[in-house]
């Protein structure tokens, strides 16, 4: 058995320990925000938080995470409130077709403080992320303008 | 086909001692570090009923530290950790430049030194550095601890010279003799992050008060098999005043210790081309 928290929830995990963390969180949790674009830790479009920080949830078997910290794009907020990053991201037009973005929100939920506003610093976080839409200038837009948010409670 | 996972055997050590002891135990076990190789190789389905040690619980082979001689770094160190380290970026900055140009945020973030260097990919980004860095590679087995000097560990394109059980644990950086006059990491791929490089380099110069060459030390990688220090080069700047004229003849000894091809990414043409610009570059300052 393999204990970690998704989303500030305790989750126990009894598959195959060689289960990729990113089909434990959409098959086993029901998590289906996190999408999978190349299979590869190309793209990005898998990133979830480990520990706070970004990886490439194709790339990550699970095994690997007993006692983890794993949040993912739920984690952000609800349908009906969005946290600032994504009401950023709908105002400025920063989600095309959307299957890059719940990585790219991960990643930009984590920036540096010295990336604020700064958006060579911003594109330079967010190289490890394709958007096939190319849809680059509204991306950086959308995270150079979002509030910047107050640090995050440890628990939920 | 994919990576089925219920035909993995995970093996999962919790010290140095208990992965040693696993690794002779199970010949052909596969050590995974970070799984930025690995993983990809697994998720095209090519590694299916293969036993993996697993050694993110060794935590002895995690830190990066500080030591009379220079620098240890546990093969289990991440590439965000070194980038990130302050001691690194004082006294070390090719590798922490080295670091930095691996994949992006996500990569340097699981990858690790040890894992890239065992992977030994033509390709390796923080190549270059450790070569001029003279590292030397600690790697131990049931049997014992050994280390192999940097330049003696690759064998070719994907092959090492460890023997069966042996693990690398610990890469050491010598400081160097004195602060360089000039040092530099370059690397070229087709865009800045998640590349594949065309060619990389680092290199670390310090001339005399007048002006001569002391010492040059000068690596390329993704220019032959393995990663390979300009020899033929650093021979013949040496003692020399770095004018236009050396600088061109320097560059035209380059293709005696590379052999680049032509591939996916780049050609051989292209690839040589620019190393020369880069070197030059550097020489001229």
């Amino acid at each position: 058995m393999i204990s970690f928290t998704v989303n500030g929830r305790k989750r126990a995990y009894k598959g195959p320990p060689f289960k990729r963390l990113i089909d434990v969180l959409r098959e086993d949790f029901g998590l289906t925000g996190t999408k999978e674009g190349c299979g590869e830790g190309e793209c990005g479009a898998c990133t979830v938080l480990v520990d706070r920080k970004p990886v490439t949830s194709c790339l990550v078997p699970v095994c690997q995470m007993e006692g983890r910290r794993i949040e993912t794009v739920e984690s952000l907020g609800r349908e009906q409130r969005l946290g600032p990053l994504q009401s950023s991201f709908l105002e400025h037009g920063g989600a095309q077709c959307g299957f890059c973005t719940p990585g790219v929100l991960m990643t930009a939920s984590v920036l540096p403080k010295s990336t604020a506003g700064d958006p060579l610093a911003i594109r330079r976080a967010l190289s490890g992320h394709l958007c096939r839409c190319t849809g680059y200038q509204t991306i950086v837009e959308s995270v150079a303008k979002a509030p910047r948010p107050k640090p995050r409670s440890r628990k939920r | 086909m994919r990576g089925s996972p219920g035909s993995m055997t995970v093996l999962r050590p919790r010290s140095a001692a208990e992965a040693v002891i696993l690794c002779a135990k199970h010949p052909g076990c596969l050590p995974l570090a970070g799984g930025t190789d690995l993983m990809v190789l697994w998720n095209m389905g090519e590694l299916n009923g293969r036993r993996i040690l697993d050694l993110s619980g060794v935590a002895e082979w995690r830190a990066v530290r500080k030591t009379a001689a220079g620098l240890r770094v546990g093969a289990l160190a991440t590439h965000a950790e070194l980038r990130d380290d302050a001691f690194v970026r004082r006294e070390f900055p090719l590798l922490v430049q080295a670091a930095a140009a691996v994949g992006a945020a996500q990569i340097q973030n699981r990858g690790t030194l040890g894992g890239n260097i065992a992977n030994a990919s033509p390709a390796g980004d923080t190549f270059p550095a450790l070569a001029v860095y003279e590292a030397q590679i600690r790697v131990v087995s049931a049997k014992g601890e050994r280390v192999i000097p940097f330049s003696e560990f690759f064998a070719g394109v994907k092959k090492t010279n460890l023997a069966p059980g042996e693990l690398v644990s610990e890469i050491e950086f010598p400081f160097p003799p004195s602060r360089p006059r000039r040092q530099l990491f370059r690397k070229v791929g087709t865009r800045a992050a998640m590349a594949i490089s065309k060619t990389v380099a680092a290199g670390l110069l310090w001339l005399g008060p007048d002006h001569r060459v002391r010492e040059l030390r000068f690596a390329l990688g993704s220019m032959a098999p393995t990663v390979r220090r300009l020899r033929a080069v650093e021979e013949f700047a040496r003692g020399k005043r770095l004018t236009t004229e050396v600088t061109a003849q320097a560059c035209n000894l380059m293709s005696q210790d590379v052999c680049p091809i032509d591939d996916v990414r780049s050609t051989a043409e292209y690839r040589l081309r620019v190393s020369q610009n880069i070197l030059a570059a550097f020489l001229l300052g």
